[in-house]
């Protein structure tokens, strides 16, 4: 069965992208569909038997791959909670991703292609979260990395599709250097990159507090220059593989290729920049955490890195104008809550946000791509407008998606939507956590959570509420989408709803039920109780996110809905800020001047003068050139006189008679 | 099937071939054609012939194997002939890439086919010849032989500046193998004989292996080639047709490594620990370096031949951590470099033979009209970047993780080649298949004929069966390499312990 849930999809990409335009369109659509709906299937009952059930953790083994020297690389299949959870998120929004771009994709000539790639993005993603290994794990990060490549520059006609294309695939190359290196970290100190055996010898990896003296000056790792001990060698790992993760998960700074990314069809950003790709860094680290949980020092700087991501995609978000990138940036944002949220050690939660995240943030891509293919392919926001009469269910499947983000709940019940459990408790999680950042993260986070509220509320007024700004032709084209795009918002609107209510117990829950629930999927030390500090929190900390949410609602609700010429005049006064705030903090610029144009004018400059004028000067063509110099000085001693030749000969026997003679006397 | 030569017979049998080829004395269609199959048969026959020596190679044995010896010239010289784990899937490659080279000729060559052909087989015996000798004046022959047809080949069916390019790359070579013929003549004084497997037993005083080294050191960096003597190379590839630039990327540079691997290593154990930090720096150099350098390329080819550059500094690289990931990572490398290479100058001669121009700017937006290229390309270009799941992924990871074991800087700078290699062959394909297709001049450029497909197709999937399943190679090369890193570090070690107790 589990053979089956990952290599079905495999198999759907290979019939719709081998035989594509044999079979046609809709036989690669119904394919490929019909695979993944079967693969989803298979997740929830595999969920249900290990998470649910009393099933102990297992491998399933496929193929040797790598066995050189210390290296001993299967492809395996690692089934754990986690992997379930992972499962059931990939493969259900994959499979609603699917069905609805059926609908979405129908005009466009190459969909047996759209679909093979959605597949093989699937595939992958299944091989990173089943892997049972670092390397094959790497498989599957820079498999979904292919997969992306392709994805975002579908449109290959646009020029910026293909720009954007590429410059996620060479960032998130910045961030495997990392992981690689990380990787390799891990083989030195371990002997293995094997998580079995990896984790069975982290536990004992860090001598207890008395010992360390007797055993601290052994040196565990020689990382560039560095005698790196025990303690300091796992820190310089752990950070190195979250190098990686900052890659893939966008993390500042490497954060800048997401939003670029949104240049790919809209159902390409629910699947894989919002709901699942984009959120392998998270389960990364909580797949190592048996190692990380070794490492205070970087766990407190994972949590920096988070709330620093969550506060500076937020900012940009409350000014964007383009809808799919107000989302990208939320999305940004709410992976830096989930790095918070392990950087505390709070792993569960992490994992918890998400799976919620999942489906409400592919219910508002989804939902946004139902409102650009109303409105005629119109993505920016001032174009829009008033238009909750004429598609009240995209609307209201809008809404719905902007609650569970924004984290609607009554607190001390259980009445809230997804992100009310799953956001919150990070949040709550922050406060209770004694890391030295954990400090900076929760008010930080408090913040961002007013900017989220603000800035996803002020998305549906621009969009839906106010007078319509679309130009009468559009407003008349105007239409709902048909059910094939409508069902799965449905669906995903039920799992942003109601996601939080049931699963909470399981993921976040007391002691009893969380360790029933993971099985030991997730590790932490004795010493980290957050788990149970999280539950104790005082009131004022339960209220604060609902607070913060309802402030950024009313400022949302004034700017947009009692006096819109209010951010236009904000704007105007503040003019460097909202321009620094627009230009997303001028990352892009910054980047271009430290790092592209360098390293083409490096590369030209080697190319030109190091090797055409040093080595090629100094080497082949000089030495040739010297050599025509020296001939035609000979070619000029050729004169053709005689006495010329014979005075050169007179010397010549004149020198070999002295030499000789001399030569005799040695 | 012991008492059978089969190293010589799949060695010599191209030479047949190219006897036959020239007895067609007449110079017509008719006759061209025949040239044509008789060299498709005899390089097709070679190969499936070849693959028996797969198929009788005992994987666990890490001597040498299928051993012919006969005396020479009465003079301690034999004809020593044998293959060992190291070697073998050399001679597999060879004979594997010949095939799709004639095929690659089939149309683009049109003025002296015969000689054409008559050069190839004769190349493919001489290559051949250098994996499976077992004598030091044997490898030597083949070793230096092979650089005349390769000559000729890129001197008289090149390019417009294929006279310098073909002397460049002939004077550069030379030069480093005089040196190493001079090491060779040394080596027989000291120690009394040619014969290979004894030389690698041989216990050279430290003192000499630092000489013996470097001259080694001087012929194979030339042909690998190493930063900074590698500038022969992209213009050889330019100028080159595209079967020559197959043969030089997928088998002629491979033996620069095979030389580090037969002889520095064994031989200059010694040595080649202490010159391992300057063989780490001008890998590191050259990935670097030439990434950079590739970044700025105009010409296809030449974008092309520096990335190869690049890549072999990962050879070079995995060869000196001398520890078992780094070597069979390294000789990995060089097998799939090998596939993928010759595919990438394979697919650039799939336009040239359409558009006559090596130029990136003159393309863009293939994609539209040569949908089934794109794919191709698409696949090599991954794996040129070492996507896992390709075969280039497996060589590069190794020996970068190899390297790490033994220096972490060096293994942190070539990982800087992972991000640089995606942006320019990346930024390659964008340019050449992605985007609107305006130029007139493209619109009427058909896709893979099929017998492109015939060539490219193999490679296609060979480099994702490697890289998904690489144990035939690793199983073949385990022994063997296991043997000599343990030569390597107990000849170290005991240098290291005589020096200690000086």
């Amino acid at each position: 069965m589990y053979q089956a849930i990952v290599f079905l999809p495999l198999i759907g990409f290979l019939v719709a992208g081998l035989f594509g335009r044999s079979i046609g369109a809709k036989a690669s659509e119904y394919v490929t569909t019909g695979l993944l709906i079967v693969s989803a299937v298979l997740s929830w009952i595999a969920f249900f038997s290990v998470a649910l059930g009393h099933g102990e953790p297992f491998t399933v083994p496929i193929l040797r791959w790598i066995q050189v020297g210390g290296v001993d690389v299967a492809w395996s299949l690692r089934i754990d909670t986690l992997t379930a959870v992972m499962l059931i998120v990939v493969n259900t929004v994959s499979a609603l991703v699917h069905v609805y771009s059926i609908g979405y994709m129908h005009h466009d000539p190459h969909r047996p292609r759209f679909f093979a790639y959605l597949s093989l993005f699937t595939f992958a993603m299944l091989m990173l979260v089943t892997s049972d290994n670092l390397i094959q794990m790497f498989f599957g990060w820079e498999g979904v990395g292919l997969a992306s490549y392709l994805l975002i520059g579908f449109w290959y006609k646009k020029p910026s599709a293909s720009a954007a294309a590429m410059k996620a695939f060479i960032v998130n190359r910045v961030g495997d250097f990392g992981f690689a290196l990380g990787i390799f970290g891990v083989f030195v100190l371990f002997g293995s990159v094997n998580f079995d055996t990896i984790f069975a010898n982290a536990a004992t990896f860090i001598p207890a507090e008395g010992a360390e003296a007797a055993v601290g000056s052994v040196v565990a790792l020689n990382f560039l220059g560095y005698a790196l001990s025990n303690q300091a060698a796992l820190t310089v790992v752990c950070l190195l593989l979250f190098m990686g993760a900052m890659g893939k998960s966008a993390q500042v700074p490497l954060h800048t290729w997401l939003p670029d990314a949104m240049e790919g069809p809209t159902p390409v950003s629910a699947l894989i920049h919002a709901a699942t790709m984009v959120t392998a860094g998270v389960f990364m680290l909580a797949r190592l955490s048996p190692i990380f949980e070794h490492s205070h020092t970087a766990l407190t700087f994972v949590t920096f890195i988070g709330a620093t991501t969550a506060i500076f995609a937020a900012t940009v978000g409350l000014v964007q104008n383009d809808i799919k990138r107000v989302i990208a940036y939320s999305t940004c944002s709410q992976l830096g809550y989930m790095f918070v949220a392990l950087g505390t050690g709070f792993y569960s939660a992490a994992i918890f946000h998400l799976f919620t995240h999942a489906f409400f943030k592919a219910l508002l891509f989804l939902g946004s791509g139902s409102v650009i293919h109303a409105v005629s392919d119109e993505q920016d926001m001032r174009k829009m407008g008033g238009l909750r009469k004429l598609i009240p269910t995209t609307y209201w499947m809008m809404v719905i998606g902007t609650i569970a983000l924004t984290g609607v709940g009554i607190p001390t019940t259980i009445l809230g939507t997804a992100g009310f459990f799953s956001k919150d408790a990070i949040i709550e999680g922050a406060f209770a956590a004694h890391n030295p950042m954990a400090g900076y993260a929760f008010v930080l986070l408090v913040l961002a959570a007013v900017f989220t509220s603000f800035y996803s509320w002020r998305l549906i007024f621009m969009t839906f509420h106010g007078t319509p700004r679309a130009s009468a032709d559009v407003m008349h084209h105007v239409h709902e989408s048909p059910p094939v795009m409508l069902v799965p918002l449905y669906i995903l609107a039920a799992g942003a709803l109601f996601a939080g209510v049931i699963f909470h117990d399981f993921f976040i829950g007391h002691i009893e039920e969380y360790n029933e629930f993971w099985k030991g999927a997730l590790f932490t030390l004795p010493e980290n109780e957050i788990l149970d500090h999280f539950h104790h929190v005082p009131l004022w900390v339960k209220l604060s996110p609902l607070v913060a949410m309802v402030i950024g609602f009313a400022l949302a609700y004034q700017f947009y809905i009692r006096s819109p010429e209010t951010p236009q005049r904000l704007a105007a006064q503040h003019q460097g800020l909202y321009k620094f705030l627009l230009n997303k903090w001028y990352f892009d610029e910054l980047y271009d001047f430290l790092f592209v144009r360098p390293a083409m004018r490096l590369g030209h400059f080697l190319w030109k003068q190091g090797d055409g004028r040093v080595i090629d000067g100094l080497g082949p063509d000089g030495i040739a050139a010297r050599v025509a110099d020296v001939t035609r000085g000979v070619v000029r001693l050729q004169t053709g006189y005689l006495y010329h030749y014979a005075f050169v000969m007179l010397i010549g026997v004149a020198a070999l008679v002295t030499w000789m003679m001399l030569g005799n006397t040695f | 099937m012991t008492d059978w030569p089969i190293l010589s017979t799949v060695t010599f049998l191209p030479l047949v071939g190219a006897l036959l080829i020239f007895l067609i004395r007449e110079d017509g269609p008719a006759a061209r054609r025949n040239i044509r199959n008789v060299a498709l048969l005899t390089t097709v026959f070679t190969f499936v012939l070849s693959l028996l020596i797969w198929v009788a190679f005992d994987n666990r044995q890490a001597g040498f194997q299928m051993i012919e010896k006969t005396p020479w010239l009465d003079s301690g010289i034999s004809y020593h002939m044998g293959v060992d784990g190291i070697s073998m899937l050399f001679v597999i490659l060879t004979t594997f890439l010949m095939p799709l080279c004639i095929l690659a000729s089939w149309v683009s060559v049109e003025k002296r086919v015969k000689e054409y052909m008559i050069a190839f087989l004769i190349l493919e015996t001489l290559m051949i010849g250098v994996f499976c000798a077992l004598d030091i004046v044997l490898f030597y022959t083949f070793f230096e032989a092979s650089l005349i047809p390769m000559f000729i080949i890129i001197g008289v069916w090149g390019g417009k500046r294929r006279v310098y390019a073909s002397f460049k790359f002939f004077l550069y070579t030379l030069l480093g193998s005089v040196l190493m013929l001079l090491a060779m003549m040394a080596m027989f004084w000291q120690a009394g004989t040619t014969d290979i497997p004894t030389l690698m037993e041989y216990d050279f005083p430290g003192n000499m292996q630092v000489w013996l080294w470097l001259a080694f050191f001087a012929s194979f960096a030339v042909k690998m080639p190493m930063w900074p003597v590698h500038t022969w190379l992209p213009d050889a590839h330019v100028e080159a047709p595209t079967a020559g630039s197959v043969i030089l990327a997928g088998i002629l540079l491979k033996m620069g490594g095979y030389g580090f691997l037969r002889f520095s290593l064994p031989m200059f154990p010694e040595a080649s620990e202490m010159f391992a930090p300057l063989v780490f720096t001008l890998s590191v150099v050259a990935i670097i370096y030439t990434s950079l350098v590739a970044l700025m390329q105009e010409d296809m080819k030449k974008l092309i031949a520096y990335s190869s550059v690049a890549h072999m500094g990962f050879v070079t690289m995995g060869i000196f951590a001398m520890n078992a990931e780094g070597v069979q990572g390294a000789i990995f490398q060089m097998l799939s470099h090998g596939l993928i290479s010759g595919a990438l100058f394979l697919c650039v001669g799939v336009v040239y033979d359409r558009l006559h121009t090596r130029e990136i700017a003159a393309y863009g937006g293939l994609v539209h009209n040569m949908p089934r290229y794109a794919v191709v390309f698409l696949i090599f270009t991954m794996g040129n970047v070492g996507l896992p799941g390709t075969s280039g992924f497996v060589g590069e990871f190794l020996t970068m993780m190899g390297a790490f074991r033994a220096n972490t800087w060096v293994a942190f700078f070539a990982a800087t080649g992972v991000i640089l290699s995606a942006a320019y062959a990346l930024w390659l394909y964008r340019r050449i298949i992605f985007g609107a297709l305006t130029k007139e001049s493209l619109k009427s450029m058909l896709d893979l004929s099929t017998r492109e497909k015939v060539v490219i197709y193999p490679l296609v999937v060979l480099t994702i069966f490697f890289g998904v399943y690489p144990a035939p190679v690793f199983d073949a090369t385990t022994a063997s390499v296991d043997a000599l890193i343990a030569h390597v570090s107990q000849a170290t070690g005991a240098a290291d312990t005589a020096a200690l107790a000086k």
